[in-house]
């Protein structure tokens, strides 16, 4: 007797259960093409972190679909992109594609995911062409194209009155974008980049160019670099005596992640990004809390990217109820959608790039601490995107 | 560009010029006396900065000694770590042929990449400069000049000075020099090479770790920062002539001359102009400016 009811019980879970995965649809296969190692792993992880902690918060499934993350270590290789792009698309045919930080290496993701029609979300990657001419209905942006600091830092420097500024960055093109949003922005408020300084890239001795600031003195200075780049460009800017006359102004990476190198050097300074310490909306106090808790680390930027990145794919998901081939429903409803973002509620314009508020943050001891907003609703130009 | 401009870049490229000459000193010593292409002589370049940025607090706090004694602590684990990794790695190169030198010293390179970001991650740090060398002197009037750069090239001098004596006047230089031409001789004549290399090599690594100790302050430290360097370091070998410290010392003048200068004049071309100058020099003089030993 007692065997049988034991079978019977056996017998109604396994109905049950059967009757459940016919319904549901199998796994979501999400790639994760991210710099695990390397000079940007640290940001490569912290946007692995954001993602999966929406996904962890939404119960491990989006439209109902669980997730399951197959992981590529890009190297912030560019020649090793494509390859492995395609691995992760051909060999274990996953629908999404996260990815990447370095431009160049999605620049290669975009060109791929173009023909070959799958998903693709930019956690960081701010090439403007991303969302310009290589713009397409399967890829999009939860994180700014590298114009758009620049052009809102511009604004505030024109508001502020400067007349003429100089600008400095390596030439390459993500620090050729910047300058070049700089200019847009400051130049329509009335001011003049009188000289566009580069050096060869990632070279750091900048004494040369200083001295050339030094003999132009401008009203202010805008540059672009990053990590040890920008650490050291800052201190050697103050060590030149040059931040006491001539303001030294930049995007947000110049004084993100690098003020512990920075110290005194830094201080006081001003910079535009999307995002910065002492938000104070509750959305982002709950994200930092819940982000804290799990990973026993403080957010960054990158994180945000990331969080965003699953945010909106759960969108596209449950406007399509998980069927991730419908690309046009998918795109629609991400075009439409109001992203709840910890940076502030955001949309995606028309090329698939966020439009967003880009705040005016100015470092403070170890912070970069929010005192207003650069520029509002601040959308990409989009040059060259033929996408309505 | 006015007088006092050309001055002050002047200044600028004798200054990065010496802080090449640095680090390029320990790389013409390896690879002219010993002929041992090290790849991996950036990162000794890192390692020194690490070691800097790591050290200096535990030598202040249990010395309260400043920079120079950092820098002696420094030093000596430096050569603790040349004469080590002579023995376990670079000691079988010496027979074999390029290829064989690439491949291992580059894969130096991966794992001493990798064990950094194991020790001290992949954040960008600095080190402060040392109180007594934080003044700078007022140039012109928006710019000035900060004292520890003059200190960076005063450190170079000496050097430069060192090693040329320790190489032409000394007896241990005489027979440095002698093995670099022919070592079975040297050795027929009872003067232990293998000792003398390992010696050379510890020294030649020491002197990496050096420039970026007393660098640390100004380039900050961050990950990948001694591949920036390595491939400068191989062109001032070449164009200065392969195991020459004079050769070395000119040719780390004249690159930091047309790079300062390139940047402001020729910034459309300034990335090429160093090896546009390399390739001139080559075509004039194919072995470099001047002689091993010299």
């Amino acid at each position: 007797m007692k065997q049988i009811k034991l079978s019977l019980i056996a017998l109604t879970i396994s109905v049950a259960s059967g009757s459940v995965f016919a319904q549901s649809q199998p796994p979501l296969k999400v790639g994760m093409m991210l710099p695990y190692s390397g000079t940007f792993a640290a940001l490569g992880n912290a946007i692995d972190n954001g993602f999966q902690l929406y996904v962890k918060e939404q119960g491990g499934k989006l439209a109902g679909r669980e997730i399951t993350y197959i992981k590529v270590d890009d190297e912030s290789e560019p020649s090793k992109a494509t390859d492995n792009i395609n691995k992760l698309i051909k060999r274990d045919n996953v629908d999404v594609v996260i990815g990447t930080v370095h431009s160049g290496v999605a620049m290669a993701m975009a060109k791929v995911a173009k023909e070959s029609g799958t998903t693709l979300i930019i956690p960081n990657a701010g090439a403007d062409a991303i969302t310009g001419p290589m713009c397409a209905k399967n890829i999009f942006r939860s994180s700014f194209t590298n114009g758009q600091p620049g052009i809102a830092m511009g604004e505030v420097a024109a508001k502020k009155g400067y007349k003429t500024a100089m600008t400095v960055t390596w030439k390459y093109a993500a620090g050729e974008e910047s300058v070049k949003g700089f200019k847009e922005g400051f130049e329509k408020g009335g001011g003049k980049v009188t000289k566009e300084l580069t050096l060869p890239f990632p070279g750091v001795e900048f004494q040369a160019l200083l001295t050339e600031v030094a003999a132009a003195k401008p009203d202010v200075v805008y540059s672009f670099f990053a990590g040890g780049g920008a650490v050291k460009f800052v201190k050697d800017y103050a060590a030149a005596g040059l931040n006491k006359t001539i303001p030294l102004v930049g995007p947000g990476f110049l004084t993100d992640g690098t003020l512990e190198a920075q110290g005194e050097a830094a201080q006081g300074m001003l910079t535009a990004l999307h995002y910065g310490d002492n938000l104070n909306i509750k959305r982002d106090n709950d994200f930092r809390l819940a982000y804290a808790k799990q990973y026993k680390l403080q957010p960054d930027v990158y994180a945000v990217q990331g969080y965003d990145a699953a945010q909106m794919l759960a969108v596209g998901l449950n406007a399509t109820k998980g069927d991730i081939s419908k690309k046009d429903e998918f795109a629609k409803a991400v075009r439409v959608a109001k992203i709840d973002s910890p940076r502030g509620v955001f949309t995606i314009s028309r090329a698939h790039n966020p439009v967003q508020d880009f705040y005016l943050r100015q470092v403070v001891g170890k912070e970069n601490k929010i005192i207003g907003v650069a520029s509002k609703s601040l959308s990409d130009p989009a040059r060259g995107c033929n996408m309505q | 560009m006015d007088l006092s401009t050309f001055f002050i870049q002047t200044l600028n490229a004798v200054q990065y010029g010496l802080l090449l000459f640095l680090v390029a000193a320990g790389l013409t010593l390896i690879f002219g006396i010993m002929g041992v292409i090290n790849l991996a002589h950036g990162s000794f370049y890192m390692m020194g900065s690490y070691l800097a940025f790591a050290i200096s607090p535990v030598v202040s706090e249990s010395f309260g000694g400043g920079l120079i004694s950092t820098l002696i602590i420094g030093v000596l684990i430096a050569i603790v770590i040349g004469y080590i990794l002579e023995w376990l790695f670079y000691s079988y190169l010496y027979e074999r042929d390029h290829l064989q030198q690439v491949l291992m010293t580059y894969g130096l390179i991966l794992v001493i990449e990798e064990i950094r970001s194991i020790l001290v991650g992949d954040d960008v740090h600095g080190v402060p400069i040392p109180q007594w060398l934080s003044a700078s002197i007022q140039l012109s009037d928006v710019m000035t000049y900060p004292v520890y750069r003059l200190f960076i090239s005063g450190v170079c001098i000496l050097l430069a000075i060192a090693m040329f004596l320790i190489l032409s006047k000394t007896k241990l230089g005489m027979m440095i020099r002698a093995g670099s031409v022919n070592r079975e001789m040297i050795q027929s004549l009872g003067v232990n090479i293998k000792f003398l290399y390992r010696i050379v090599f510890a020294m030649g690594i020491a002197i990496a770790a050096l420039a970026g100790m007393v660098a640390a302050p100004v380039s900050s430290v961050y990950p990948g920062m001694g591949q920036g360097v390595l491939i400068i370091c191989f062109v001032i070998v070449v164009i200065g002539g392969i195991g020459s410290i004079k050769g070395a010392f000119i040719a780390s003048l004249l690159i930091g001359f047309i790079d300062t200068f390139g940047k402001v004049l020729l910034p459309e071309v300034a990335g090429v102009l160093v090896y546009i100058f390399m390739a001139m020099i080559l075509l004039w003089k194919p072995s470099g400016l001047f002689k091993a030993g010299s």
